[in-house]
């Protein structure tokens, strides 16, 4: 185990360059989906607060009943 | 903007996003067991040649993003099509962070290699410039608030930084260079062993799923922005 971590002294070279990749992938993953979250949040608080009229607008666009299933659903 | 339909493409995106995302780490688990201890040591650099299966896959997938990104900008011009648009958009988070790795990792593997962690280098340097189009084109989204101006300016920048593409890739022949040249042919025979070849390739496949599995998280996130304001509308 020892001889796989130092890597004949190469080690530290290797190791934080994959440490780096993999917090990298890490980081943009984790920030991605909080921006899609976050927006899901949003369409569906503000489709909430919609008068009945303008629900029944709202739902003739698929995309919106997709939107806000995926809101109230998606575990992302 | 009906280029395909919306609707589809976000349940296509909500339903199989956890799939993608599994085969992903399936991908890059194998990957990095090639990578780390499968594959073996090179006779001159000894282990630091692993840094290989990060930095070359990540400078790959930066490149073939940001071409994406201009052949994109250039149909944008032409067709005007806003879905054009946000696929460009959702393209470039990840092609920036491709970059940073590919720099980070070239720098943590030239220090052991040529005794620098750094040098303006013909690859290095233009993969620098790179990188800072991709921080313009990032940046101006977040700047401009005119979205025509923002659409004309950021197309322009990948349109720019296109030219950059063809020095990167043929730095390392026109030019005395630190960097090593391209040891991968696709029109002739390939200096790397299939030792090193498979782990490379298992590694760049990985990197590709989670560049996907990025631009279509990125692409309902701005689907949905243009739904949100349309509620606005309402």
């Amino acid at each position: 185990m020892i001889n796989f971590l130092s890597m004949n002294g190469y080690g530290v070279y290797v190791f934080s360059a994959f440490v780096f990749t993999m917090v990298s992938f890490l980081g943009l993953y984790l920030i991605v989906r909080y921006q899609l979250k976050k927006e899901k949040q949003k369409f569906a608080e503000k489709f909430g607060k919609l008068k009945l009229d303008k629900v029944s607008v709202a739902n003739k666009q698929k995309i919106n009943k997709e939107i806000l299933s995926a809101s109230i659903f998606s575990k992302i | 903007m009906n280029f395909f339909n919306q609707s589809k493409i976000f349940s296509f995106i909500n339903k199989y996003h956890n799939l993608i995302l599994v085969f992903f780490l399936a991908v890059l688990s194998l990957g990095l067991i090639e990578a780390l201890i499968i594959s073996p040591e090179d006779y001159l650099q000894g282990h630091s040649v692993r840094i290989m299966y990060v930095h070359v896959p990540s400078a790959w997938i930066s490149l073939g993003i940001f071409s994406s990104m201009a052949f994109l900008s250039i149909l944008v011009f032409i067709f005007k099509n806003k879905n054009l648009v946000i696929i460009t958009k959702s393209l470039a988070p990840s092609g920036f962070i491709f970059t940073l790795i590919a720099l980070v990792t070239g720098s943590i593997w030239g220090k052991p290699t040529w005794g620098t962690w750094w040098a303006w280098d013909a690859r290095i340097t233009t993969m620098l410039i790179l990188c800072l189009f991709y921080l313009m084109y990032l940046l101006a989204w977040r700047i401009f608030e005119n979205k025509d101006s923002v659409v004309k300016i950021t197309s322009l920048i990948t349109i720019i930084g296109a030219f950059n593409i063809p020095i990167i890739k043929f730095s390392v022949d026109w030019w005395s260079t630190l960097h090593q040249p391209s040891s991968i042919k696709i029109l002739s025979d390939s200096k790397i062993h299939e030792s090193m070849l498979v782990p490379l390739i298992i590694m760049t496949a990985a990197f590709a799923l989670f560049s996907l599995l990025i631009f279509l998280m990125k692409y309902n996130t701005e689907l949905i922005k243009i739904k949100n304001k349309g509620l606005d509308r309402l």
